[in-house]
Formats: C-alpha cells, sequence, structure tokens
C-alpha cells in the first residue's frame, strides 16, 4: 500500500460536499486542517480540483459471505470491493454458514475484517437462532462481545411471527439495538420469482406482492411504537411502503428506513429478458415504485442508501430464472448509482448524498467513527469523486469476488478516485492502493 | 419467420396464417397410405423435457418423424440432468451432437427463452411449454381446429379469426396455453374472453388483449367456441376455490350449459380432461367436442412450426408434389 506510510496528505482543491474549493490536510488517523492554501509542509499533495469530497461511505447492509460460501465473496474480496465503491464501513449481513448468530460467528467476522484493513467491519448479528424465526439468538452476547453488534437482521428471511418480532424489538433496548427487518410474509410470497404485475401476468412467473412487504411494516411500525422500541426496515421496494414509513415517522415513532441503488433505478419490466441477473429480492418494482423511492429518500422518509451487496457464483445465475439465485452486487456502483438517479436529476445534492450514505447510516447502526462532518479533528474517513467521469460497466475489472451486476455495458456517472480509511487511502486514482 | 417459436407474442398474423396454411397442406398427408415427407432427411430434432408430457413429446415426435428427421428424446428422469446437469450443460451436450433444432418443455417460465438467447446451441428452439408461461404449438393447433370448424370456405386457407368469439374456462393463472391462445387469438382478430373464479385469474391480466368474466352462464349463449382448462384438484387444498364440486357447478361444461351454446359452436378441451371437474362426461363425448381432433391437428401444427422453422424455403405442398411425382 503506497500510500499507507505517507502520514501527513493534502488534498487540493476539492470541493467539500460538492462546494466551494478547499484544501483538506489529512495528518496520521484524522483531518488536521480544512481551508484554502494550506501549505503542503511536507505532506503528499493530491491536486483533486473540481472532485466531491464526501465522508466515507456507510453501508447498512452487505452480504460479505464469510463465513461459509467464500465461492462467491469473502470479508476481503467484499471490503476490498467497497473501499472501490468508496465505503469506509460496512454492514456484513448474518445469513452467512454457520448463520452469525453467536457470539463466536460475529466476532470471527469482525476480525477477518480488521485483517483486511480496507474498510471496517461492522458484524450484524441474526434475530433468531439460524434464521428460522422461532427462537431469539443471543442478542446481547453479540452485543458484548467485541464486534459490539448494534443492528441485528434474520435478512433474507422476515421475522414473521409477531411475537418474535415484538420480543426482538423490546429486548435490544437493553443495549439501543435496531432490528432491520426483511418485510416479506412467507405464505403471500410463496414460490415468488418477481414483482406480482402486469409483467409477472405475461411471463408467467411467480408474483412477490407490494402487499406482502406493506403488511410486514405496518405491523412493525405499529408493534415499534406499542414497545417503543427503533426498527429499521431493509430494502423498501414500494410506492405503499413509502406511505407507511411517512406516516410512522409522522407520528413521531423510531422507524428508519433503507433502500437500494437498484431499486433506484430498474423496473420489473428488465424481466422480459428472463435473464436472471435481474432477479433480486425484494424484486424489481415498477416505474411509479421507483420514482416514489426517489422521492421518499429525497424527502428524508427513506433515511439511507443501502447497497443489499449480494454476490453469487457465475454458475447460480448462468441458468433458466426459476433456477438462479436472488441478489446483484452492488458495492462498486452504489455511489454512480446514486449520482445518476438523485443527483444529477436534481433531487439531492452532494450534502444530501453524505447525509444518507454516511451520516445516517452510521447514526443508525451507531458507529461513531463514521459519518462525521468534513472538519478539523475528525476521523480521517473520507471519499473523493470524480462526477464528471462518464463510463461503462464492465464487471472484468470488479475488485468484488463476484460479478453479478445488473448494469454491465450500462452507463453510468461518477467514479471513486480516493477512499481513505482513518487517514491511510485504501484507494489510489481508481484503483486499490 | 424468427429463427425460433418461443412466444405466440412473437408471431405476426402474416407468420401465423402461414403456419396455419402450411399445418393445412400437409395435413392432407394424413390421408395418404405413406404419410412421410423426405424434407428434413439428415436433419436432427432433439425433444428436450424436463417435465413428463408423453402426449406433447409424440406429438413433436410424430412430426418430426413424418418429416423425415432423426429424433432424438432427452427425458429428464432418469438422466444426468435429474443428478443436478444444468440446463447450460445439456445444452451444450446437445449442440456437440449437431442439434438442428430443439423442442423443449420445462417447468421453469422463460426456460426457452434462455436457450434461445444465452448462445449455449445455434439451434432452433421450439417452446413446447414453459412453466406457467408459454405453450405456442397448442395455440396454433387450437387455432387451426377452430379455422377448419368456423370459416367455411376451403378449411378457412388464407384467413385469420376476425371477429369469431372465444370463451377461454378454467385455472388461466396457471395455464400457459392460456397466455399462448390470448397472444395468437388477439392477433388473429378473434375476441377473446377468460372465465374463471377471481382467484384463477392472474392480477396484472387487465393489460391482455381480452376480457375477463366471473360468470360462465354470461358468456356461454354468445360465443362461437368454449375452451375448457384443466383444473388440478389439488389448487383447492391453496384455497383457491372451496370444493371440487362448487369449482365444477359455477365453471364445469355440462350438457345444460353446452345446450345453451349457439349451434354451431364448438367444445375445446387441451387435454388431458378432469371429467367431472371442468367439463361432464356428456359433453367431453359428444360431437360438438373437438378434444380428439385438436390432438391429430397437433402433429399437422408441429410438422409446420419444424418445417418452417429449418428452411423449408419451398412450399411444403411443392415439396409433396416433388414426392409424389418420384
Amino acid at each position: 500500500m503506497t500510500m499507507s506510510d505517507t502520514h501527513k496528505t493534502l488534498l487540493r482543491g476539492a470541493k467539500v460536499l460538492g462546494g466551494e474549493p478547499r484544501d483538506v490536510l489529512i495528518e496520521g488517523e484524522r483531518i488536521a486542517a480544512v481551508g484554502t492554501g494550506l501549505d503542503a509542509d511536507g505532506a503528499t499533495v493530491l491536486d483533486v480540483a473540481g472532485q466531491i469530497l464526501l465522508p466515507g461511505l456507510v453501508d447498512l447492509h452487505t452480504h460479505l459471505r464469510e463465513p461459509g460460501r467464500e465461492d462467491s465473496e469473502t470479508v476481503l474480496t467484499g471490503t476490498r470491493a467497497a473501499a472501490v465503491g468508496g465505503f469506509t464501513a460496512v454492514h456484513a449481513m448474518a445469513n452467512t454458514f454457520p448463520v452469525a448468530d453467536t457470539a463466536g460467528v460475529v466476532e470471527q467476522v469482525w476480525r477477518l475484517g480488521r485483517e483486511s484493513g480496507y474498510c471496517d467491519v461492522q458484524p450484524v448479528g441474526a434475530v433468531t437462532v439460524g434464521l428460522e424465526g422461532k427462537k431469539l439468538a443471543e442478542l446481547g452476547a453479540m452485543h458484548d462481545s467485541a464486534a459490539g453488534v448494534r443492528v441485528f437482521s434474520d435478512d433474507g428471511k422476515c421475522v414473521d411471527d409477531a411475537v418474535i418480532m415484538r420480543r426482538a424489538l423490546e429486548y435490544v433496548k437493553a443495549f439501543d439495538g435496531v432490528i432491520a427487518q426483511h418485510a416479506q410474509e412467507p405464505r403471500l410470497t410463496e414460490g415468488a420469482q418477481m414483482n406480482e404485475g402486469i409483467v409477472s401476468a405475461e411471463l408467467g412467473l411467480g408474483g412477490w406482492p407490494a402487499v406482502a412487504e406493506e403488511s410486514i411494516i405496518a405491523r412493525d411500525v405499529l408493534l415499534a411504537a406499542h414497545v417503543g422500541s427503533r426498527v429499521h426496515i431493509c430494502h423498501l421496494s414500494t410506492a405503499g411502503s413509502v406511505e407507511i414509513v411517512r406516516w410512522a415517522k409522522s407520528k413521531g415513532w423510531n422507524v428508519t428506513a433503507e433502500v437500494t441503488p437498484h431499486h433506484l433505478l430498474l423496473t420489473d419490466e428488465l424481466v422480459r429478458s428472463y435473464d436472471p441477473v435481474y432477479k433480486v429480492n425484494p424484486p424489481l418494482r415498477t416505474e411509479a415504485d421507483v420514482m416514489a423511492l426517489r422521492e421518499a429518500l429525497a424527502d428524508g422518509t427513506i433515511d439511507c442508501v443501502a447497497t443489499d451487496h449480494a454476490p453469487h457464483p457465475h454458475e447460480d445465475k448462468d441458468c433458466e430464472w426459476g433456477a438462479a439465485a436472488m441478489g446483484m452486487v452492488g458495492l462498486e456502483t452504489a455511489l454512480s448509482v446514486v449520482q445518476h438517479t438523485m443527483v444529477d436529476t436534481g433531487l439531492l445534492d452532494w450534502t444530501g448524498v453524505a447525509d444518507r450514505m454516511s451520516v445516517r447510516p452510521s447514526a443508525i447502526g451507531r458507529l461513531t467513527g463514521h459519518g462525521r462532518p468534513i472538519a478539523a479533528g475528525e476521523p480521517a474517513n473520507l471519499t473523493l469523486l470524480d462526477s464528471a467521469y462518464r463510463g461503462v460497466v464492465n464487471p472484468a475489472g470488479f475488485a468484488s469476488r463476484s460479478r453479478n451486476t445488473p448494469y454491465e455495458g450500462r452507463e453510468l456517472p461518477g467514479r471513486v478516485t480516493y477512499t481513505f480509511l482513518r487517514g491511510r487511502a485504501t484507494v489510489v486514482d481508481g484503483k486499490l492502493a | 419467420m424468427k429463427r425460433h417459436l418461443i412466444s405466440a407474442a412473437d408471431l405476426s398474423r402474416d407468420d401465423a396464417v402461414l403456419i396455419l396454411d402450411t399445418a393445412e397442406e400437409l395435413a392432407r398427408l394424413a390421408d395418404r397410405p405413406i404419410k412421410k415427407l423426405p424434407t428434413l432427411r439428415g436433419r436432427t430434432v432433439v425433444n428436450l423435457f424436463f417435465e413428463d408430457s408423453t402426449r406433447t413429446r409424440i406429438s413433436f415426435e410424430a412430426a418430426a418423424k413424418r418429416l423425415s428427421a432423426d429424433v432424438i428424446n432427452f427425458s429428464a428422469k432418469g438422466s444426468s440432468v435429474s443428478k443436478g446437469e444444468s440446463l447450460k450443460d445439456t445444452a451444450l451436450t446437445l449442440e456437440a451432437m449437431g442439434a438442428d433444432a430443439v423442442v423443449i418443455r420445462h417447468h421453469a417460465s422463460g426456460a426457452p427463452h434462455r436457450l434461445a438467447t444465452s448462445g449455449w446451441i445455434n439451434g432452433a428452439v421450439v417452446n413446447a411449454g414453459d412453466g406457467t408461461h408459454e405453450h405456442p404449438t397448442q395455440a396454433l393447433l387450437d387455432a387451426f381446429t377452430m379455422r377448419r370448424h368456423l370459416i367455411p370456405d376451403a378449411s378457412g386457407v388464407g384467413q385469420d379469426l376476425a371477429g369469431r368469439r372465444v370463451t377461454i374456462v378454467g385455472d388461466i393463472l396457471h395455464s400457459r396455453v392460456a397466455r399462448s391462445n390470448v397472444h395468437l387469438l388477439a392477433t388473429l382478430g378473434a375476441e377473446v374472453t377468460l372465465v374463471a373464479p377471481p382467484t384463477l385469474v392472474p392480477f396484472g391480466v387487465e393489460s391482455w388483449p381480452c376480457e375477463v368474466s366471473y360468470d360462465l352462464d354470461a358468456v356461454v349463449g354468445k360465443t362461437d367456441a368454449v375452451m375448457m382448462l384443466r383444473v388440478q384438484r389439488e389448487r383447492m387444498n391453496a384455497a383457491f376455490f372451496p370444493t371440487e364440486r362448487e369449482y365444477a357447478r359455477r365453471y364445469g361444461l355440462d350438457g345444460d350449459r353446452m345446450a345453451r351454446m349457439p349451434e354451431h359452436a364448438i367444445v375445446m378441451h387441451p387435454g388431458p380432461m378432469n371429467r367431472g371437474m371442468e367439463i361432464t362426461a356428456e359433453v367431453a363425448d359428444s360431437d360438438r367436442c373437438t378434444a380428439v381432433e385438436q390432438v391429430a391437428n397437433g402433429v399437422s401444427i408441429r410438422m409446420a412450426v419444424l418445417y418452417l422453422l429449418l428452411g423449408g424455403n419451398e412450399s411444403a405442398a411443392a415439396t409433396a408434389r416433388t414426392e409424389e411425382s418420384k
């Protein structure tokens, strides 16, 4: 790592949160100064005039697949992909093999993250043993472990039993935890292959109705209100879900929500190709849903963007739709998709992007060193973006071990040029350091 | 004509009429002592069946053999597929063996589309039924049967089904036959009404080029053809309808309902029939029921499809005449 030995770096002319050009001096692990005409004073000087400086991005929803599915991703390859995408912290989902439902597994993942050095890895603990929805996992033990788990989720499966969900919401209050719900009513989605609508009717693929997501969200915001806990809704995907979250927030309830980049851009029309690269859970919805999600992210109803980065080996996508795995990789394209759908459309400015991709996800996960202001004395977790760049997505160049991107061949704006994790560059000139 | 037959929606009116007319020419072969044409001699047709369907498979097999093609039957059961071989590897194997056409039946909607667009094989792909998506040759043979009965002159050769009213009754939600028929019949100008309990009508049906009714009695009197779909008894267990008897009462075709159909109207069924469920024995065995005729027509239609996809440049009739003069 060429930059790792450099203790001082001067970013010359960066547009801090998209604002006026500033010089930013990084010294050791922290930002030493932000100003104009700063003296280089022995620092490595990077001329980054015109580039956007953001706080290091934070992902609340990442599948790193280790332990168990190292053929699709490992903590090392996943955090390298995260760094390339401008992330300095990711939350590693619990649906590994074995499931991250004990202190032992979350500590292992946490330690692998520390060893990787590319990005902080904050393990998410399973809510129930084996993600089976029957019996609470040892949530307290996972919180008390070295991993310090605060976010719990059975992601991939819904905590559908109302009593288990209520108990989990109540229990994690003891250590300021949050339950991140994968909202999917299981009976309504048996055999579900894609969004239930006009396209599914024509293609003859089993429908995943919006109501299966919305009914669980409605129940859970009411439960969270009833027991005075906080609940987080994973990968919200429908216009109706937006309405429910907006209503819950208007009541002052402690509800947060995330949206994936792909749900901000892609629709179920793409499924007409029967190409499993578009198979994802929750499924791609309609244009009306996409527009409602963008609007909700802009007005803050949806708190943050989370990638739901879901790597799969080639053979699990190189097959017929019905046999294919659900999920898309997203770490390396997330910021580009957000620029394309939110910034270039005028819905969000760069301060807003910093808020939705760093500040708020850090707050939900209770991370202390991330999502901080870009100011002297703060940890130097930073991302530089060349927003003028236009490029065609080529998965062959991904740092992730998997290639299942829905954006192959698509032109997207923006390119992360530098990522700094506590002052050390993990990405230099768009490439892994 | 396109290179593959994946969906009835891919067929233009002219394509569809060409297939029907070609089938009409080829059907005349069936009346001759030697039913075979040399047209596809040396070509290989693979029947790739991931789902049991003896009726459809032997229909394609008979069609290919009457055109002198070499036929390979590949059934997923008892083969490497049941040991976990992927569709891709199966396709690559068939390609290596030199398949000119692959007739595929698969339980997953979209599998034929995937096979045709993935680059795994070069041959023509014919969809012989995929999941709950489509079954285009069934729709073609149904249209062929309707044209013969409902268009009086010259068995309808050269003509479409403009203005004819077709009612399709039953489990529309899970039916690939219904989907293909709706597309093809709309292309041919027919007016289609789907009849089913609301639970068996797909969410999103409003975009289809047809009407939907929940009341069979309201439409049965003004239709030229009634197509009864097979309804699996197990659907009852998933609460699609309360009991078999209630289904049969409300949506089954019995003698009384048939008597209220216009005199010229026909009763169709793609088979296999559930006698006593969607159709009574009285109706199934009546002169108005074309179920057996549909089977015979299926061979002619599949001959026409294979003939046209595998590059019959001359008309089928010309080929037949050449053969006769030998």
